[in-house]
């Protein structure tokens, strides 16, 4: 008996997440139920989907060819509004996250200054951008300081997290050294801790500029000025053709950010 | 002259780090503190400058107590108390100079630092002490392109350009090869000759600590259990340091040429970097002790 127990060849399996059999394949069970009655309550009308087939098509036709030439004036005062607002806010708002991220680290800020750090990156990553433009757009009125602004704050909440997380990641001995020296707290920052976040710093400055111009696209649809309520008025006035090219206009800049922020963060490292 | 008395340290997690430590070096003294992981070597040296906070007791450098200073006064004490790292704690993104320069930033003010505009007194003394260790033709090299004990270097030129009047070295040796070990060791005690400067060195190789040094401080759980010139380590007194062990190996090899690795095995980070120190220059190599 023992015998063969040790010739026969000995068998291995990952143990399984869940140990019990009855919860696992309960759990399995629960979720495709849950998800059978989930699509359930989507209320398909294929009949309706089939007719409005062609009308979709026509609108997808009207986009071509699209015209660049009808309001060019318009969406070259757009795309520079975008532009401004985006190195704007992007500049601002990595000003502002440096202080506040530097707070939110646990190794740099005591409690209360961490708390209220953290307390303002939060509030600034809670609500989307959309929100926050629709919000500033009521208090400053329409237009790009509206914009400017949501994109700034959205910066704040995005850098500073960021920013606070690389310097608690970073080497507390190089930190520690520098300290040793008798360096002011400044100094200290100066020599211990910035060498060590920079390059990082300005790879996600750039991606942030990259975001940002796409934002800015975003919250002109709610009247926070810049392209995005040139490509707004185009829809209202059903010139689909001019949509078509501002969109155009939009991916080429995004492609053109994207390439050279890339190729500026390989350079930095 | 330091003096250090009744120092305690507890840590928050209810650890005795220092049971009451009482040590004085007197001027010039180069002493080495030996004694097993754990003993409280690296949290006695950090207490001296205070980058950890004794719990009680008193240090006093010249006369001055390092455990009742101001935050403003203790920056102040810093900039006389030089300290060398274990595995170098060079800024690694910072050049060569910019790092032996950060060792004035007790001296100058916020913006100079910020601007790297140092008084020229600085710049050629950081010149200065670069040539002495062979190292005047990397100022502009970043410390992360350096070899282990190219590093180590800086770390002494940084700490020695603060013109301090006492050196703490916490395990300068303790990712070095045996022959850059002995190398930095040298250079270190040559330094301190030179300058009339005292300094505590932590340093887990026994062989080393008697190559070296002129006092041997042995530690174990927070106490001193040993006091006394390198020659009265006998297997004894490495076993009430230590713990019980066959010390016939370490003994022996003690005052001969070929120790350097044997007597710490818990050290492990020792990358071999065999050719680190062979610069084709000779001069530079004498300059900075390595013949």
């Amino acid at each position: 008996m023992t015998e063969s127990v040790v010739h026969s060849p000995r068998r291995w399996r990952k143990p399984p997440l869940i140990a019990s059999p009855l919860v696992r394949w309960g759990l399995v069970l629960a979720v495709a139920l849950y998800l059978a009655a989930a699509l359930g309550t989507v209320d398909v009308n294929w009949k309706r989907v089939y007719e409005g087939l062609p009308r979709g098509w026509q609108f997808v036709a009207a986009f071509f060819p699209p015209d660049f030439s009808s309001r060019w004036s318009e969406i070259y005062d757009g795309i520079l509004e975008s532009i401004w607002m985006t190195v704007a806010a992007t500049v601002v708002g990595v000003s502002l996250s440096i202080p506040v991220g530097i707070g939110a680290a646990r190794n740099l800020a005591p409690a209360p200054v961490y708390y209220a750090c953290r307390a303002i990156l939060a509030v600034s990553r809670s609500f989307q951008e959309i929100i926050l433009a629709i919000f500033f757009v009521k208090l400053f009125g329409f237009g790009p300081f509206a914009g400017f602004l949501t994109i700034a704050f959205a910066t704040i909440g995005f850098y500073g997290k960021l920013l606070a997380e690389d310097i608690e990641d970073m080497d507390p001995k190089q930190a520690e050294a520098v300290k040793a020296t008798g360096a002011s707290w400044l100094q200290w920052i100066n020599y211990g801790v910035q060498p060590q976040v920079m390059p990082r710093m300005i790879g996600l400055g750039l991606y942030r500029f990259d975001i940002n111009f796409r934002e800015s696209a975003v919250v002109g649809i709610v009247g926070g000025g810049g392209i995005g309520a040139t490509l707004n008025t185009a829809f209202e006035r059903y010139e689909f053709d001019s949509a078509a090219a501002i969109l155009i206009v939009i991916i080429a800049i995004v492609m053109l950010v994207e390439y050279s922020s890339g190729y500026l963060r390989r350079w930095v490292q | 002259m330091l003096e250090i008395e009744k120092l305690v340290k507890r840590y928050r997690t209810g650890d005795m780090a220092l049971k009451g430590i009482d040590l004085v070096v007197p001027d010039g003294q180069v002493m080495a503190l030996i004694g097993p992981s754990g003993a409280g070597k690296s949290t006695l040296i950090r207490c001296v400058n205070r980058l950890v906070e004794p719990t009680s007791g008193a240090i006093r450098l010249n006369g001055t107590n390092l455990v009742a200073l101001s935050t403003g006064e203790l920056r102040k004490a810093r900039r006389k108390l030089g300290m060398i790292f274990q595995e170098y704690a060079l800024v690694e993104r910072l050049s060569v100079m910019e790092n032996v320069l950060s060792g004035r930033l007790g001296y100058v003010g916020f913006w100079a630092s910020w601007f790297r505009r140092y008084p020229d007194t600085d710049i050629e003394e950081a010149f200065r002490l670069l040539t002495r260790v062979g190292l005047d033709h990397m100022v502009d090299k970043r410390a992360d392109e350096l070899s282990g004990g190219q590093r180590q270097r800086v770390g002494i030129c940084r700490a020695l350009i603060q013109n301090p009047e006492l050196l703490l070295v916490d395990e300068p040796t303790a990712s070095l090869d045996p022959k850059t070990s002995r190398q930095i060791m040298r250079l270190i005690r040559e330094l301190c000759q030179e300058r009339g400067l005292s300094a505590i060195i932590n340093i887990h190789d026994v062989a080393l600590a008697q190559m070296f040094a002129e006092r041997i401080v042995g530690l174990r759980l927070g106490e001193v259990v040993y006091d006394g010139p390198p020659t009265g380590l006998t297997a004894e007194v490495l076993t009430t340091i230590y713990g019980e062990e066959d010390w016939a190996a370490t003994m022996q090899k003690g005052g001969d040429d070929d120790a350097g690795d044997e007597a710490s095995d818990d050290t492990p980070a020792r990358a071999p970097r065999s050719h680190d120190d062979t610069h084709p220059t000779f001069d530079r190599d004498r300059m900075a002790g390595l013949t």
